[in-house]
């Protein structure tokens, strides 16, 4: 099984290398939608407190593009059409393609922290500056593993259906909410926004981590009945 | 009630057996549930109106709470129905669509009661806080509860067969199990480390008045009966919704043989009719 | 070592080589490989199957004729185990297509009006991608491909810049790596240049002949029509099996 989902895994990294479509559209879109917080949000003192958020919300809007792209190359061709009359084992499908998608997730945060640090003025704290790079990444880590399980699961239930485009927002963004907030007060206290200090980051990659892991499983399980017929 | 017209009402499937009759959703039983639930009803809009003492602090405005209250009790109670009715169409043997229709029906039903606890919550929140809304833990969690589960009913008009709609509910159904959960933990630990404001204490007075509390039991009684009620017939309504389509499909089955029969006579080198596969069908 | 690198001969090292030879379960007809009684297959609420019998044997190559919107592709993909049976009796390879359509996948390749094809990867990329799901060598997969004729100049071309042609004999590739038994294909020819065709009758031809059972679904009905051991017209969701050439009566 493993095997077979390293296969794709890596079969949709090839494609994204070959298409490029995330490098050159939706990381750019994440972007501009940090562009776009800082218009709405108009004052410094504001903006530099809700970076973090900022940042987890653009992540949100991306994944949902991410995830339509890595179905639309399912269903370009009838791909996954294929997979499963071939009998490829569908948590072999899930796990796969939620690797490649948590990959693609992990370069676009890093590269929307970056950008908040540029736009935004966010900065680690210089005390303790490894406690928060470690609880940074970590924070990145378990989100990630939650939020690309979550999303390759409904991405592949909507996958070719009518509506399929709204109907994913709409089951992802709840489901992903603990995520939304633990993401937050993590990064929040990693960077040390309103006072908030490391130590009280690790509840929340608590939080995240026992998401991920139900979110994993669960994902793994439901995704075979899913997008059966 | 619903009724379909007697003509149509012959041919038997599989979902007959869920119907009291052809023509109708109701039955003695539901006519029974339905009075009493009115009867619950009016007395508790005498007890809450009339007999029930107002608030020392809320004054009048605690009324509210006598259907707020009910109607998030029912709710819960009905996505607790969803998710028991999706496990038991997953893991049983012989995967009888009752439990589908229960569990959409019930899904329904809760949708419905949480958009107007919400509703109802956010006159009284005027009416007290001053403010029709408050991001407390519970709020919260019940506003996501209620978009959730807006996406199980959007899933469950994706189309395809019974079945596969039946199999792709219940698997949600039971994702949702272990969503809803982890929304609640999330938002608790969300508001309760870091108390901005001093959130009002939704249920009121702890020491409520022995009437007070008498009549929101009164409220309970009578929102679940109004909720077996509406079980009983949705369930019924969507059974014999699946069955015109199973009727529709018995139809669309005669057509489409007749269409051969015709196409097969016109060849002029079609074997006779005795070859055409026509038989019974199942 | 095979000199061939042809995947379905039977001179292979172990009989698990050729594709065509037994990893079936229950054997009480081996030679009756798809086996279809009163099928009724709903697609949404329409009866696009209305009632289908009929019965295949291995080797077999059956032509299915019939117009548009007759059942023909809804046919096949119950065959490929996509489609519930809504009604009626399906055996493949000896697995119940009622209780066990998952496991009649591995077994069966379905070739529809898609391709299956990940449009941004090369021809070579994607036959790797199948062959290794099962397994397959790199010998095994550079037979299939040069079998089909996508070896050399074609095997590193982006499958989007291929003629439907060359895309369609890369996707038979696929299913030759991918050692599927049975072959359901929705009009294959269409699209092929007569070269094209020529090359894929010849292929089917000899698939058949090691083993393969092959169900044709076309519009080409003298060229099929030759190729095919038996046909069967499928009218308004049912099927009438004229006795043609040899065997196949039903």
């Amino acid at each position: 099984m493993i095997t077979v989902a390293c296969l794709i895994a890596a079969k949709d990294l090839r494609v994204e290398r070959r298409s490029k479509i995330v490098t050159n559209q939706v990381l750019p879109f994440a972007g501009i939608t940090m562009v776009s917080f800082a218009f709405a949000l108009d004052k410094q003192n504001v903006l530099d407190t809700v970076a973090p958020g900022l940042v987890w919300l653009a992540t949100m809007f991306s994944l949902l593009v991410i995830v339509q792209r890595t179905f639309a190359i399912e269903t370009d061709d009838g791909a996954l059409d294929a997979m499963r009359v071939a009998g490829v084992d569908p948590r072999a499908i899930f796990v796969g393609k939620a690797m490649a998608l948590g990959f693609q997730l992990l370069v676009l945060e890093a590269m929307l922290f970056g950008a908040a640090v540029i736009f935004y003025g966010e900065s680690i704290p210089s005390n303790n500056a490894f406690g928060s790079v470690v609880l940074l990444v970590t924070t990145m880590l378990s989100a990630t593993c939650g939020l690309a399980a979550v999303g390759t699961l409904y991405g592949g239930l909507a996958a070719g259906f009518k509506g399929s485009e709204t109907l994913l927002p709409l089951l992802t963004l709840p489901a992903v909410a603990p995520v939304l907030i633990g993401a937050t007060k993590a990064v929040e206290s990693a960077v040390g926004t309103s006072g908030a200090v490391v130590s009280e980051g690790w509840q929340w990659v608590g939080l995240l981590t026992l998401f991920a892991v139900a979110a994993v499983v669960g994902g793994a399980l439901a995704f075979g009945p899913l997008i059966d017929d | 009630m619903t009724t379909i017209e007697p003509a149509k009402a012959e041919q038997d499937t599989a979902q007959q057996s869920a119907l009291p009759s052809q023509r109708s959703t109701a039955t003695r039983g539901t006519r029974t549930i339905g009075i009493v639930a009115v009867v619950a009803l009016g007395w508790l809009v005498a007890f809450g109106l009339g007999f029930s003492p107002a608030d020392r602090d809320q004054d009048e405005s605690v009324r509210i709470l006598y259907v707020h209250v009910p109607t998030i009790w029912l709710a819960y109670l009905a996505f607790v129905v969803t998710a028991v009715s999706s496990a038991m169409y997953l893991f049983s043997k012989k995967k009888s669509l009752g439990w589908d229709r229960a569990a959409g029906a019930s899904a329904e039903i809760g949708v419905t009661f949480v958009a107007v606890t919400l509703a109802v919550g956010a006159m009284w929140g005027r009416l007290t806080w001053g403010v029709f809304w408050q991001w407390d833990a519970r709020l919260t969690t019940t506003a996501l509860l209620f978009v959730t589960y807006i996406g199980y009913l959007a899933v469950r008009r994706l189309g395809g067969s019974h079945e596969q709609r039946a199999k792709r509910s219940a698997v949600l159904g039971m994702i949702a199990v272990v969503e809803i959960p982890l929304v609640h933990f999330s938002v608790k630990m969300w508001r309760s480390l870091h108390q901005e404001a001093t959130v009002a204490n939704l249920d009121g007075d702890t020491k409520m008045d022995g009437l007070m509390l008498f009549s929101l039991f009164v409220g309970v009684i009578a929102f679940t009966l109004l909720y077996v009620w509406l079980m009983l017939h949705r369930t019924r309504s969507m059974a014999m919704e699946d069955l015109l389509e199973e009727r529709g499909l018995d139809e669309a089955l005669a057509v489409r043989r007749a269409e051969a029969a015709e196409t097969a006579t016109a060849a002029t080198s079609a074997p006779p009719t005795a070859t055409m596969k026509t038989g019974s069908d199942s | 070592m095979n000199a061939s690198l042809n995947p379905f001969s039977s001179a292979s090292t172990t009989a698990n080589d050729d594709p065509f030879v037994g990893n079936t379960s229950n054997h009480t007809e081996p030679d009756l490989v798809i086996a279809l009684k009163d099928v009724v297959a709903v697609l949404g609420n329409f009866p696009a199957l209305a009632g289908v019998s009929i019965t295949v044997q291995r080797g077999e190559i059956v032509l299915l004729k019939g117009p548009n919107g007759a059942g023909k592709t809804t046919l096949l993909r119950l065959c490929a185990g996509l489609l519930p049976v809504e009604r009626g009796a399906a055996t493949i390879l000896g697995f119940d297509l009622v209780t066990q359509r998952q496991l009649v996948r591995p077994h069966v390749g379905l070739l529809g009006h898609q391709n299956g094809l990940y449009l941004d990867l090369s021809v070579r990329e994607n036959v790797e991608f199948w062959g290794r799901t099962v397994g397959a060598s790199a010998h095994e997969i550079a037979g299939a491909m040069s079998r089909m004729g996508v070896s050399g100049r074609l095997a590193d071309v982006g499958v989007r810049k291929l003629s439907a042609g060359q895309k369609r004999r890369t996707s038979l590739a696929c299913l030759v790596a991918r050692r599927a038994q049975v072959w359901l294909l929705d009009e294959p020819h269409a699209g092929l240049d007569a070269a094209g065709r020529d090359e894929l009758d010849a292929t089917l031809g000899q698939a058949a002949s090691s083993g393969a059972t092959i169900l044709v679904a076309s519009h080409e009905l003298e060229r099929a029509g030759g190729l095919a051991t038996r046909s069967v017209d499928v009218v308004a969701g049912q099927a009438i099996t004229d006795s043609n050439e040899s065997q196949g009566t039903e």
